[in-house]
């Protein structure tokens, strides 16, 4: 691909933001700090999910589970088996990608619409299983606030902020090189049509695989950073179908299938929930209400109504056939 | 022993409003491959206005679910025709994304509206009457005439399907939507009135589940589950395939629940991910996915 003046200027601004956010502990306060962490994870998880339904075409409305089941190994390896929260994070990623494995084989006997709610049972086994447990305490939940005690609450803050920024940028960064790359080529390719791809001789099972058991990595990484901040892990929060319910509201509101998507759609989100969230109820109707709009009329979302006007990419992942346009 | 023989008959009795919940899945996505994620909550919708009905308006139970019934169809018929047609025919994400968005906004809708308390309706008598079969085995009325409203209702929907003129409208444009087409059958006339049976026993099944049990607002999603567990396990396309399911399923969760009442729902999805696992295509598959 040629080089694409926007993508640089894309990429400046990218690098700055990085730094940016990652020197927040030296000048912000803390209250923007904690904001930082929850908007990188939500990234995170948005990016996950837009790999799995917009890039995968694997629709997954579990991805919960692999959520809650982060939290639950910090509460495994972090509470009772004394190790350091923030080095829980990568095993915590390790579990999620194991559980997808284990798992693969039943959910991928269901194909397209199917799999969205077999996933959704899969993360519900998940959680009962985890509300059933006694050495996890069950249903009542169990503090976490043990994990992180004998750090300052500056270098748990700190170190959060950059684990939350290695994981919502890290996210992006690995979408889009795993696009530009071959993998990524026949990622879409499958999407677009699997019985072509399969006859070009793609290998669209293995790569539907490991998108699945990638995506499931990156939840459960983030939800052991999300429940670090949150100190306390129960089932029920943990678990909860309100994580794909965010997903899938910042990454259809952003522009599904695109990798702007997910950064628009999640500072979308944040706004409107800075402006509505005391509303409570109508908060959530207008979310559901904008998402229904932009499948019935705007199906890229927001960034395929700016590319509908403006060429102009951030991150370049499209093939065209001839010379570039601009 | 007699306590084994009341699970499971309770079981199979429950099976029979899971049927409820399941044929009208199986009926969109049998006629317009399409998976309507507000099921669940279409399903809660009918509960509350079955709530509105006889205890608000104090109409007669009756007249309530006739009432119900009839206006859960037209709802479907103008969701199907004004909304759902404009996503069919591409690929399964926009159907789906789009009844997705409609979950949350009918859920958010009924607890802005009727607050997240669990409610109920009051159906008198019925509600507790057994009916003694001797050896201590007994049978609750009302769960039993919920079942045998259900296998009714799904046997004229199954000869709708497979004898009148209508149905084989569905059969067609269900097998080759275009070719379908060609043959001169109005494709979205077809679709909205596929709706409107589905959102019939859509209605039939929100009604039924509040007057055997409690609802709240955010129930939608678990009967969407149990729903679509059911269609699995019958088969795709299959109507009496979802009595099957809606059986197994009833008797897995009322065996779990007698075990340990933590376990109930639990046992009721492994039931369904080991069917998924020796036999994906369900007990009794008709439709082949495209």
């Amino acid at each position: 691909m040629k080089p694409h003046p926007p993508a640089r200027i894309a990429a400046a601004i990218g690098v700055l933001a990085i730094v940016a956010v990652a020197s927040m502990p030296w000048w912000a306060e803390r209250s923007s700090i904690h904001l930082a962490v929850e908007i990188l994870a939500t990234l995170a998880l948005a990016q996950m999910w837009n790999l799995l339904a917009g890039y995968g075409g694997l629709l997954s409305v579990g991805q919960q589970g692999f959520v809650g089941l982060g939290a639950y190994a910090l509460v495994v390896f972090g509470l009772q088996m004394g190790l350091n929260a923030f080095l829980v994070i990568p095993l915590a990623g390790l579990v999620g990608a194991l559980a997808a494995a284990l798992v693969a084989p039943l959910v991928f006997r269901l194909g397209g619409a199917h799999f969205a709610i077999g996933t959704w049972v899969v993360a519900e086994v998940f959680r009962l299983v985890v509300a059933n447990l006694p050495f996890v305490s069950g249903g009542s939940g169990v503090s976490v606030a043990k994990t992180v005690m004998g750090m300052s609450a500056a270098t748990r803050t700190s170190l959060t902020l950059w684990w939350a920024l290695a994981l919502g940028a890290g996210a992006t960064l690995a979408v889009y090189l795993l696009l530009r790359s071959r993998w990524g080529l026949a990622l879409v390719a499958v999407r677009d049509s699997e019985r072509a791809s399969r006859s070009l001789g793609i290998r669209v099972g293995r790569i539907k695989w490991a998108v699945w058991v990638a995506a499931a990595a990156g939840c459960a990484m983030t939800g052991a950073l999300l429940f670090i901040t949150k100190l306390r892990v129960a089932p029920d929060p943990a678990f909860s179908i309100d994580w794909t319910t965010t997903m899938f509201f910042i990454v259809v509101i952003g522009g599904i299938g695109t990798l702007e998507g997910p950064i628009i759609g999640t500072i979308v989100y944040f706004l409107l929930r800075q402006w509505l969230a005391d509303l409570g109820s109508v908060y959530l109707i207008t979310l559901g209400v904008i998402t229904m709009l932009i499948m019935l009329f705007f199906e890229r979302g927001l960034w395929g109504l700016w590319l509908r006007w403006v060429r102009w990419e951030l991150f370049p992942v499209r093939r065209r056939l001839g010379p570039p346009r601009t | 022993m007699a306590e084994w023989i009341n699970t499971i008959v309770q079981g199979v009795l429950l099976g029979g409003l899971y049927a409820l919940f399941a044929a009208g899945l199986s009926i969109s996505f049998g006629v317009m491959r399409m998976i309507n994620i507000a099921h669940g909550d279409m399903i809660i919708l009918a509960s509350y206005a079955a709530i509105v009905g006889a205890s608000y308006l104090k109409l007669p139970m009756l007249f309530t679910v006739v009432l119900v019934v009839l206006v859960l169809s037209a709802l479907g018929y103008g969701a199907q025709r004004l909304v759902f047609n404009r996503t069919l025919g591409g690929d399964l994400l926009r159907p789906l994304l789009l009844t997705f968005g409609l979950s949350i906004v009918i859920r958010e809708s009924l607890q802005a509206v009727f607050s997240a308390d669990v409610r109920s309706v009051d159906v008198g008598p019925i509600a507790t009457a057994t009916w003694n079969l001797g050896a201590q085995i007994n049978i609750g009325v009302l769960p039993l005439v919920v079942m045998l409203v259900g296998l009714a209702s799904i046997a004229a929907l199954q000869w709708l399907f497979a004898r009148s003129r209508m149905g084989r409208s569905f059969r067609a444009t269900s097998d080759d939507a275009d070719t379908a087409s060609l043959m001169g059958v109005d494709r979205k006339h077809i679709y909205a009135l596929a709706m409107v049976f589905a959102s019939a026993m859509v209605a039939l099944a929100g009604v039924f589940l509040v007057m055997r049990t409690t609802v709240s607002p955010t129930d939608g999603p678990a009967r969407l589950i149990y729903a679509f567990e059911a269609v699995i396990i019958g088969g795709l396309g299959s109507l009496w395939g979802t009595v099957a399911g809606g059986v197994v399923l009833g008797v897995a969760q009322a065996i779990g629940s007698r075990l340990d009442p933590g376990w109930g729902i639990l046992a009721g999805h492994l039931a369904f991910l080991a069917i998924l696992w020796v036999r994906p295509q369900g007990l009794f598959p008709t439709t082949r996915e495209r």
